[in-house]
């Protein structure tokens, strides 16, 4: 038996969860970190953005977008921090280390975007 | 000129100069946390109770506890907080922490570039230098350089690590333990665990030798 959809009638099957509950990106995953410059206190260093990088690792669990908790927004809607990799020829096109050399930060989720290039 | 003989530099009080605009800009927001009692006085004053307990000894132990106990090395890598709270040590900030482990292949250090992230529940409070601008800026840009400065000079084969401490994260590097400490106690192992290790500009010290006679 299964609905028009094609779902089964298994409860857990039909689950939908709320908005950032599941994270967007997985690990091994090639992002973007956002290009954009809003006014005021950003936990996003501005040498990061624009910047492609690598998902490392979904940190869990889930957080408040402090950004908006900042200024009386969002109420509460958690999304997921990630760790990202990016190397240090990517940041610093001068960079003369080794080509291993890299970078690892956390970035909430609004700040990313996915990368087909 | 006092008559009796002083032998010593007296410091001018702190309390001499004026309060600058930042200071006076806590006392007010202070104030008012306490008058619209989201705390009271006391709970500041515990609060840095709390902070002289926590030192970079705590850190050392739980290093060392890592190097001679695999099976707590593997869950302090895999879940730092919850690895340190199983210590009795508590979190007060909603942080998580993530253990930076050092091998032959990688070096980890850590940085906060937006202000002074670190963990200060297993460290205490950061060394003034991680402050500072040159650092934050630096470290990011070219690690390898201010390894050298710091007197740590990593091989072109053995790829750097810079973790940037942002947000909800804090970390803590686990060093390689050094040669020569195969007999050695959990106490004496965390003797050669120091701050700066921690942080990732140093390597573990190597134990001393003994004195020729």
């Amino acid at each position: 038996m299964s609905d028009a959809a094609g779902r089964g009638l298994d409860p857990l099957a039909r689950v939908v969860t709320t908005e950032g509950a599941e994270p967007l990106f997985q690990t091994g995953d090639t992002v973007k970190v956002a290009m954009r410059f809003p006014v005021g206190h950003y936990r996003v260093p501005t040498y990061i953005r624009g910047k492609r990088a690598r998902i490392e690792a979904v940190i869990v669990p889930p957080a408040i977008n402090n950004e908006d908790e900042g200024f009386g927004r969002n109420a509460g809607i958690r999304r997921h921090y990630y760790r990202i990799a990016i190397p240090m020829r990517e940041l610093w096109p001068q960079y003369r280390g080794p080509e291993n050399d890299g970078l690892r930060i956390e970035v909430f989720e609004t700040w990313l975007e996915g990368d087909d290039t | 000129m006092s008559s009796q003989a002083h032998d010593h530099v007296h410091l001018p009080d702190a309390s001499d100069a004026l309060p600058g605009y930042y200071e006076i800009m806590e006392t007010a927001i202070r104030e008012l946390l306490v008058d619209k009692k989201v705390f009271d006085a006391g709970e500041i004053r515990q609060m840095l109770e709390v902070m002289d307990t926590r030192t970079p000894a705590l850190g050392s132990r739980i290093v060392a506890r890592a190097w001679v106990d695999p099976a707590f090395r593997a869950r302090l890598l895999a879940n730092g907080r919850a690895a340190v709270e199983e210590l009795g040590i508590d979190f007060f900030e909603n942080t998580q922490l993530i253990v930076l482990e050092n091998t032959d292949k990688v070096h980890n250090v850590v940085v906060c570039t937006l202000c002074s992230c670190y963990p200060r529940e297993i460290l205490g409070l950061p060394p003034d230098w991680y402050k500072l601008k040159p650092y934050r800026a630096r470290t990011v840009k070219e690690p390898r350089a201010v390894l050298a400065e710091f007197g740590t000079v990593i091989p072109d084969d053995v790829e750097i690590r810079v973790s940037d401490s942002t947000s909800m994260i804090r970390y803590l590097v686990l060093p390689q333990r050094p040669e020569g400490t195969q007999n050695f106690t959990e106490e004496q192992l965390a003797a050669l665990v120091t701050r700066d290790a921690m942080i990732g500009v140093v390597r573990a010290s190597a134990p001393a030798k003994e004195k020729s006679r």
